[in-house]
């Protein structure tokens, strides 16, 4: 009894850490609607500084406490509401999910950067003091932090209830419009929400760091914790939120005493607050259908298939050009660029036509690679029996949420991904844990492909096939009404349109795609573990797929090359490690706002060229003339790459600020 | 018995009442059109008709059946279709593949196969943006924007028009014919509900109106009735006799959301 006791006083203690931290997280989303992903890493960067502050400088706690608590973090979070995250909450949800990760990214980078990885202590708060209650010894650090998660709820509901600005978040979470009328300001209310969010980030960070361990990635997603408590209130009950907290705090700690430390079930515990989180999401009602969002997102062009089949022909003849004489070790990392850009291919399905986010696209690949690994003699029909598994998957996933949408949606890809993390894939029959699994070359019409060089160029033709599909699913009807659902869920809606199914179809396709990727590049590789298909690393492919641009195949294969280059260079610069991270993140920040990405970039040049090109050559060449004449005419609209398929697109938000003074007149 | 019954709904936000106690109908071959100040209660109304808002209480029939609780695409199916007043158009897509991509998702699976273009076509035609064809949807003029949002509405053969606010970005003369549109419309024996602001409009083309103010319907009748009703007169239409004045509804109705708000 005393053990239980013992427990739930353990329980009760990281429960608060968690209800402080996610109080933190509902104070944001609720009053601005953007959901920060990067809350655990803002509670990580300032759990450092705290150290940076209280041990490297020695400065007294208490005022290590103020600076950190007081001026830093509110500063922070001032400044990422005021540049970074205002007006997210009314972008797409894809568009706010990707800023946020971009700044989980960043952060780790800016971690990484200034705090090089050494051993760093932080002990806690007067590591010396105890009380003895009964049999058991409570620590003066878990007092202190059952104190402080009371204090915070006793002045988060003051705040909220006997202040007017209080009352103002309280409106704005309601109908910011509504509070804009009234006089009051809603971006006031947001960066005080962002400033006390942030400090509360801080505060659980620092209260969980002694017990973690000053780790940038364990802090960093401690905050799923965060989510799962966050989200039995909905994402904006504040006492549900402290009650599903210290739930999940008291059940994680009567799992450690209580289940058996070996065997399938032990695998439950690391993953409780994904379950629970998982859970939760399956629980939650109906999602509504939103009006009157930013429209006309996915402006990347689309190329005729001839056009597309033309570029894939080069493609691989530069590939075969360029892996001539090539070393073992460099064709390994050129099937590694086309394994990536195969992975992102699936994203430009799900995320840059869909609009539905996946923060766990290599999970799926690994799926695909443990189900190859498990073939005897790996040929094309256990290619296709792979992928089909994979896209099993990926509809298992999304079948159970299936009535909702964006943001839930995304999260429960994070929820399966740290499942797969840190219990499947350890499993004995899979790669077990931090075990490796041998995967034999693919045969391909009864012939093996023993030579790497070989199988590269396989796996380019693969890709390439993968892109002409993926094309040919966007021109087609298929690919129309991806585009629609994604520019106006609740148009597709009036119009009659059941998006559950297809939205569970296109989850499956897409982690299909993934999961062929992932079996190629097990094949590639000869052996394959959990390791290479580490859940964080999604998140990185999903960053650079937005910044090479998530709406064309040719910001898919430049991420992917780019992607494979990333660990490499961190590699090679180890001190400049960190600072890759801040720039990817970074760029994703910048970048998230318009999902065409470089690659858009690179097509307006391209027709930039064309454009100043086409006259000089018909000057100099004339019998040339008629011929381009003709194409002009004969490229109907959407039809060509480079040329003028689809008019410009204007900048987001254009249509509502114009359909607002037209409505000034009523 | 009407195509579309809406029996006594009522939607609360929070504190708020938005729409207090609606009840009124739409019926084949009508043009019944819903009027009054903004945040009068009209958009919420197409919304719980349609399933994009559930309401508090109440009930919607159409076709004799009890939809309250059916799904947004489930009542397209049976013959709804509406457009928006905040524009929903499919930005990305020309405006030739918006109304494709409604007869896609009409025809159902069958019609995933192929879509007539010819349908498209003449749902383009007959609204009038036939020139606008080939261009992205989020670089048209508004006015047109909500014609083609009509023109998707109309390839999918709907029993039951909602329109939230048609006319407002067109100019004159497009009005008049888009009059004469909906009044072909109705002949063919579709049902039309219409939010409008435009009263010139309402008062020609409407055979039953029904006056919002606060969320409560004030007032409901032909055009000659609505126009001689007091509390019409008084709340909303007394200053309007001409085009001018009726610009001055705007800060009217900042003052009369407010206490709507508060209470």
């Amino acid at each position: 009894m005393s053990g239980f006791f013992a427990f739930v006083v353990l329980g009760v203690f990281t429960g608060a850490a968690y209800a402080i931290a996610a109080s933190g997280l509902v104070l944001t989303y609720a009053t601005t609607r953007v959901f920060n992903i990067a809350h655990g890493a803002f509670g990580m960067v300032l759990a450092f500084a705290f150290w940076d502050f209280s041990v490297r400088q020695g400065l007294p706690t208490w005022l290590s406490l103020v600076l950190v608590l007081g001026v830093v973090a509110p500063a922070i979070g001032w400044f990422i509401q005021r540049f970074v995250t205002r007006g997210l909450g009314d972008a797409p949800v894809s568009v706010s999910l990707v800023v946020t990760v971009g700044l989980l990214v960043g952060l780790i980078g800016v971690a990484q950067y200034l705090w090089p990885p050494e051993a760093r202590i932080l002990m806690p708060f007067r590591p010396e003091t105890g009380y003895q209650v009964g049999s058991t010894y409570v620590t003066a650090h878990q007092l202190i932090t059952i104190v402080c998660s009371v204090l915070v709820a006793t002045l988060l509901y003051l705040l909220l209830n006997r202040t007017r600005v209080g009352t103002a978040m309280r409106a704005s979470v309601d109908n910011p419009e509504l509070l804009q009328l009234f006089g009051g300001r809603p971006d006031r209310v947001a960066q005080l929400a962002w400033a006390i969010g942030i400090s509360l980030a801080a505060l659980g960070g620092i209260l969980l760091a002694p017990v973690v361990g000053l780790d940038y990635y364990a802090l960093t997603l401690l905050v799923i914790n965060a989510y799962a408590a966050a989200m039995l209130g909905r994402l904006k009950s504040l006492p549900l939120t402290f009650a599903g907290a210290m739930a999940l705090g008291i059940l994680e700690s009567l799992a450690v005493g209580y289940l058996p430390t070996d065997g399938f079930i032990a695998g439950i515990r690391p993953v409780i607050p994904a379950l629970f989180l998982f859970l939760l999401l399956v629980l939650l009602p109906q999602a509504q259908l939103r009006i009157g969002q930013v429209k006309g997102i996915v402006s990347a062009p689309v190329p005729s298939l001839l056009r597309a089949a033309i570029s894939g022909v080069v493609l691989l003849l530069v590939v075969i050009v360029v892996t001539t004489g090539m070393s073992e070790a460099n064709l390994l990392l050129v099937g590694t660029a086309a394994t990536f850009a195969m992975v992102m291919l699936s994203l430009v399905l799900l995320t840059g036509y869909g609009g539905h986010v996946s923060l766990a696209q290599l999970t799926f690949a690994g799926v695909g690679a443990l189900t190859y690994s498990k073939l005897a003699e790996p040929n094309l029909y256990g290619l296709v029996l792979t992928t089909l598994i994979a896209a099993g998957v990926g509809a298992l996933v999304a079948l159970p949420v299936l009535r909702l949408t964006g943001l839930y949606l995304a999260l429960a890809t994070l929820a399966f991904g740290v499942l797969m993390d840190k219990m499947i894939f350890q499993e004995e029959w899979a790669f077990g844990y931090n075990g490796t699994l041998p995967a034999d070359r693919l045969s391909v019409l009864g012939v093996k492909i023993e030579s790497t060089s070989g199988y590269v160029l396989v796996m380019v033709v693969f890709l390439v096939l993968m892109s002409l599909a993926v094309l040919a699913l966007r021109r087609g009807v298929v690919g129309r009404l991806l585009v629609a659902m994604r520019d106006s869920p609740s148009a597709c809606g009036t119009l009659g349109l059941d998006q559950r199914w297809f939205r569970v179809g296109l989850f499956a396709l897409s982690a299909g795609l993934a999961g062929l990727a992932g079996a190629l590049f097990a094949g590639l590789r000869g052996t394959i573990g959990a390791a290479d298909f580490q859940f964080f690393n999604s998140l990185p492919l999903l960053l650079l797929a937005v910044v090479f641009g998530i709406t064309s195949v040719t910001g898919a294969c430049l991420g992917g090359v780019g992607l494979m280059l990333l660990p490499e260079l961190q590699a090679n610069n180890p001190e400049l490690a960190g600072l890759f991270f801040v720039v990817l993140g970074f760029g994703a920040v910048a970048l998230g706002r318009d999902p065409n990405g470089l690659a858009n970039q690179l097509f307006r040049l391209g027709r930039w060229v064309r454009g100043q090109a086409e006259p000089w050559i018909r000057e100099r060449i004339p019998v040339w003339a008629p011929n381009l004449a003709d194409d002009e005419e004969l490229e109907p609209v959407g039809l060509d790459l480079i040329g003028e398929p689809l008019p410009a697109p204007r900048a987001a938000g254009d249509l509502v600020a114009e359909e607002e003074t037209s409505h000034a007149t009523p | 018995m009407p195509l579309l019954e809406v029996n006594d709904v009522v939607v609360r936000f929070g504190g708020v009442t938005a729409v207090n106690q609606a009840r009124f109908t739409a019926d084949e071959r009508r043009i019944t059109g819903l009027i009054g100040p903004n945040g009068a209660g009209k958009t919420t109304c197409f919304n719980v008709i349609t399933g994009l808002q559930r309401p508090t209480s109440g009930s919607v029939r159409f076709g004799g059946r009890d939809v309250t609780r059916t799904a947004v695409h489930r009542r397209a199916r049976r013959g709804m279709a509406r457009t928006f007043q905040r524009l929903e158009a499919f930005g990305s897509l020309t405006v030739r593949d918006n109304v494709r991509v409604a007869l896609d998702i009409a025809g159902g699976f069958g019609g995933l196969m192929r879509s007539s273009s010819a349908r498209v076509d003449e749902a383009l035609d007959r609204v009038g943006i036939s020139e606008y064809a080939a261009e992205r949807a989020d670089s048209i003029p508004t006015g047109t924007a909500r014609l083609l949002e009509l023109a998707r509405c109309l390839v999918g053969d709907p029993k039951l028009l909602l329109l939230d606010e048609p006319s407002s970005g067109l100019d004159e003369s497009e009005t008049d014919a888009f009059g004469e549109l909906l009044i072909a419309l109705a002949s063919e024996g579709k049902a039309i509900l219409m939010v409008e602001h435009d009263m010139d409009l309402v008062m020609t083309v409407c055979d039953d109106i029904h006056v919002l103010d606060f969320g409560e319907i004030i007032c409901s009748g032909s055009p000659a009735e609505v126009r001689a009703d007091a509390r019409v007169q008084a709340a909303y239409l007394g200053a309007s006799d001409t085009d001018e004045t009726q610009h001055d509804l705007a800060p009217l109705d900042a003052t009369t959301t407010i206490p709507a708000v508060t209470s």
